[in-house]
């Protein structure tokens, strides 16, 4: 059960509040009130139902960005067996905004990679609040390098407001570890499975997702720019992120319709927080068909799709 | 330079104080670094070069090619390719066409087929002026034109940066065309061609991060601002001041990331002598 609450969650939180004390009453006390239960019950499905039917874009920000949303360590840990997490770049050190090993998928040795958030403050320091620095992204590149070596398939989880921006980021070239890693993930000779699972943020989220099956969760978003940002640059007013959200077309369905992603991965009603166990459950399910799918195409001919599916992105008229 | 000194005495400046009352719109401009009042036409034929302080005004994707390519050897690529309106922005339209009116360009870069030195290179050339430069579907569509048509050709690519990153207005698929234009950098890579990268004033954001930190050979003319995240928001974002020269070209060849620094007045030589190193095929063994 979550802790943290966004105002549209509280009226669920509530009915269900009240159906644990139900729940409580009725085996105290001894006295049968299912009928009463499940009347609550389906009540609270229903308003679920509706509230999240119609969740408005910046809605979805705000879950997406959700502090008890699960993140690629809870993924790691429930779908994944027998995690090796390597570190560093080889190049100036370890970035803890970025995670990244072996480990069995399915039986299948794979290589994952992920930005991972902090579970509460102090942590989200370590983590950097997920930005990678130029040796996440070098990291990254290092290890799908060395899993392109092993004919090992990518799997990759999105999670990112974006690259950080600093002065030793700018000194180490973030903008070139970024461009090296777009380039080289282009010509990796292993199938790369990309999964946005909470926020997609800019050039940071698109260093690890150059897939060759690109997937977001229901819930999460993948943009240009934090919305803040946009409101920003456009309109010089960082409070208009709300809006900024509502015209920037960065939910999953929005992705879709333009083309960018192949799938979106249902959530458990409520979104992810709600039930990981669930969620993971569901990721599994969609990484295996997506692999399954990609592990029988052969290596030239996965490249040419690959390259074809990003070369045809853009709107515009020949003239 | 002897040149310089022939040109010193028709060289006409005006004092910003004294001249200020009465500009004629366009025959005069004032540097934005020392505040001198040039006039246009010497501004033109030195380069866009400030004759007080010699820094760079922003160069039009025209007068670059000009400045750049063998004359009469520019046979543009794309030249109808329009943007239109993915994300149906309101306004979006409507700062294309005022754009398009005020640099009487399509699009915020120029490509074409050209000869330098005699060499053939397939050349694309980024108008800051244009939306400030940003990339959207056409940047990115002419970028991955220009490298397959270099690939086609087997020339080698140059491309002038000049932008602020990519363009907000058509969100996600800006973000797409860095994808898509390192992507096909990819493959000429592979096909073993020759891409020269020239950072001009500034390079940042998706730009940086995508194909102009791929060439081969990264030069970059003095003092432009090149990097990743403006400066405005590292400052928001880290609450400290930024160090003086940060993100210039000097500071990105001091850091690793740019091969050279050219002057303007040298760019298009350096550019000659080294596509003529790379003109005899190289040495492969057996
Ligand atoms: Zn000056």
């Amino acid at each position: 059960m979550a802790n943290i609450l966004l105002e549209f969650e509280k009226p669920i939180v509530e009915l269900e509040a009240k159906i644990q004390e139900l729940k409580n009453f009725s085996s105290e006390k001894e006295i049968d009130l299912s009928d009463e239960i499940k009347t609550l019950q389906n009540k609270a499905d229903s308003l679920t139902r509706e509230i999240y039917g119609k969740l408005t874009p910046w809605q979805r920000v705000l879950l997406a960005r959700h502090p008890e949303r699960p993140g690629t360590a809870d993924y790691i840990k429930l779908i994944f067996e027998d995690f090796f997490e390597l570190h560093g770049d080889r190049r100036f050190g370890d970035d803890p905004a970025v995670i990244g090993g072996i480990a069995r998928f399915n039986g299948q040795p794979v290589t994952v990679i992920g930005h991972v958030k902090g579970k509460d403050t102090k942590d989200n320091l370590t983590r950097n609040f997920g930005m990678p620095h130029p040796e996440g992204n070098r990291k990254a590149i290092r290890l799908m390098e060395q899993a392109e070596k092993f004919g090992r398939p990518v799997i990759s989880f999105v999670d990112t407001p974006g690259a950080f921006p600093g002065i030793g980021a700018e000194e180490r070239g973030q903008a070139e570890a970024i461009a090296t890693n777009l380039t080289r993930m282009m010509s990796l000779k292993v199938p790369v499975i990309a999964t946005v699972i909470g926020e997609g943020g800019s050039g940071g989220a698109l260093a690890i997702a150059i897939g060759d099956h690109v997937a977001m969760l229901e819930n999460s978003v993948y943009s240009i720019s934090s919305p803040e940002a946009f409101a920003s640059i456009l309109w010089k007013d960082p409070a208009k992120a709300n809006e900024a959200a509502a015209v920037m077309k960065m939910t999953a369905r929005d992705l879709e319709e333009l083309g960018v992603i192949d799938e979106i991965v249902p959530e458990p009603l409520g979104g992810a927080h709600r039930n990981k166990e669930e969620m993971a459950k569901i990721l599994c399910r969609s990484l295996k068909k997506s692999l399954n799918g990609l592990m029988k195409i052969p290596d030239d001919k996965l490249l040419e799709k690959r390259f074809e599916k990003f070369r045809g992105i853009g709107q515009f008229v020949s003239g | 330079m002897f040149k310089d000194l022939f040109r010193k005495p028709k060289y006409v400046t005006v004092h910003a104080d004294t001249a200020k009352k009465d500009i004629p719109e366009g025959l005069w401009q004032k540097c934005p670094v020392c505040n001198e009042i040039v006039y246009t036409k010497e501004l033109d034929r030195d380069l866009k070069t400030c004759k007080k302080c010699g820094s760079y005004f922003k160069m039009g994707a025209w007068e670059r090619i000009k400045a750049t390519v063998d004359e009469g050897s520019f046979n543009e690529l794309d030249a109808g390719m329009v943007s239109i309106n993915p994300l149906g922005f309101k306004d979006y339209p409507e700062k294309i066409t005022s754009a398009q009116q005020a640099t009487k360009l399509r699009e915020a870069i120029v490509t074409g087929e050209a000869a330098i030195g005699g060499r053939p290179v397939i050349i694309g050339v980024m108008d800051p002026n244009f939306i400030m430069g940003s990339m959207g579907s056409v940047v990115g569509e002419k970028v991955t034109r220009a490298a397959e048509r270099a690939v086609e050709k087997s020339v080698p690519l140059i491309i002038f940066s000049a932008s602020g990153g990519a363009r907000m207005q058509e969100g996600i698929i800006s973000l797409m065309q860095m994808a898509k234009t390192c992507g096909v950098l990819a493959r000429l890579d592979k096909a073993g061609l020759l891409f020269i990268s020239v950072l001009t004033n500034p390079t940042t954001g998706g730009v940086t991060a995508s194909f102009a930190s791929m060439g081969d050979i990264i030069l970059a003319e003095p003092g432009a601002q090149i990097g990743f995240t403006g400066p405005r928001v590292i400052e928001q974002t880290i609450r400290q001041k930024l160090p003086e020269g940060f993100q210039t070209a000097e500071f990105m060849l001091e850091h690793g990331f740019v091969d050279m620094v050219v002057p303007r007045s040298q760019m298009k030589s350096t550019l000659a002598r080294l596509l003529d190193l790379h003109s005899t095929g190289g040495y492969k063994n057996g």
